[in-house]
């Protein structure tokens, strides 16, 4: 695309993504705060926070690594927990396949970039009349980027700085996933995945202890639901 | 930096970006089998429902205070989310019970 043209377009680009990130805005700031201040509340540096927000960029899967990283976890099982809490993003990139299609300056980024809150933003928001498409979807990444970096740098400095008593605040994690949760529940009624999820939970309790269940227990129930298959389309 | 957190979130970095790229690699012309298509919609609940149980994993209710600010918490924010459906106010809010709660029973 030649850039004297699109300068103009670019900018109405930005106002319509800046608009359309509003709500990430407000969340990402916030959780992006809770994060930073978990990760150094668990003894890590504060620059951890922002520079996982630019290496990484997966929330839950940054969440999750607190712990992971505070236990001396082996780096395997981190990239392997990793790729089961991201194996979602490859469901994401399928249905944006046709809209990144005609994508050429920005793709790399915004295929790195593509959280569930920017999906969402891009699945159910047009840009506007006249704008630049690609300008806005890459707009639209680098706002959502900026505001989890922010707030995970505010959250970081935060609690590096004031000796607060912050004893409880991981229960911040539990919370989100509570809400994910009943959010999954609204959109997929049916009981077998609630059901083998809880069971593989259980086995894999029982049979490799609190420390290791995750990854056995996201394997196991994977495996179970296969049976289901046909049951449930 | 500590070579072992460097290494982990670069691991953590590589991995995310291969998942998010996976289908712009593989299925621009072809369509995924189908299997893919019902995992994609059944992997996310299962996950959810065991992140939330391994939340309460390490529990105790053979002694004080039984886990009721872990299990009151999490009902406070189940409760919240039913109401109003505003992700910030049930996370906040079940996280303000929380703490109090460990504070004063």
């Amino acid at each position: 695309m030649e850039s004297s043209a699109s300068a103009p377009r670019g900018h109405g680009a930005l106002r319509a993504a800046f608009k359309a990130s509003v709500p990430v805005l407000l969340g990402y700031v916030t959780i992006g705060i809770a994060f930073g201040l978990l990760l150094v509340k668990s003894g890590q540096p504060w620059w951890l926070a922002p520079l996982m927000g630019v290496v990484v960029f997966a929330g839950a899967a940054q969440f999750l690594s607190v712990g992971l990283l505070a236990s001396g976890a082996g780096i395997a099982q981190i990239a392997l927990v990793t790729f089961l809490i991201n194996a979602r993003h490859m469901v994401y990139g399928l249905s944006l396949l046709d809209r990144y299609a005609s994508c050429k300056r920005w793709k790399a980024y915004l295929v790195y970039a593509l959280t569930d809150e920017t999906y969402g933003i891009l699945t159910t928001v047009e840009p506007p009349a006249g704008a630049d498409r690609e300008s806005f979807y890459a707009a639209v990444s680098a706002l959502d980027q900026s505001y989890w970096v922010l707030g995970s740098a505010i959250g970081a400095l935060i609690g590096a700085a004031l000796p607060f008593d912050s004893k409880g605040i991981e229960f911040a994690l539990t919370a989100l996933f509570i809400v994910l949760l009943i959010e999954q529940m609204r959109s997929v009624r049916r009981a077998a995945p609630y059901v083998v999820a809880t069971i593989a939970t259980g086995g894999a309790l029982l049979l490799v202890g609190p420390a290791n269940f995750l990854v056995v227990a996201i394997l196991a129930s994977v495996l179970g639901i296969l049976p289901f298959r046909k049951a449930l389309s | 930096m500590n070579p072992y957190v460097l290494g982990a979130i670069l691991a953590m970095g590589a991995v995310t970006l291969l998942c998010r790229a996976t289908p712009f690699l593989f299925f621009m012309r072809r369509r995924p089998p189908a299997v893919v298509d019902f995992l994609q919609v059944y992997i996310p609940p299962m996950i959810m429902t065991i992140l939330v149980l391994g939340s309460y994993k390490a529990l105790s209710f053979a002694s004080a205070p039984y886990g009721i600010p872990e299990l009151a918490a999490g009902l406070c924010v189940a409760a919240l989310h039913l109401w109003k459906r505003n992700t910030l106010v049930s996370i906040f809010g079940g996280t303000a019970l929380y703490m109090l709660l460990i504070r004063v029973l």
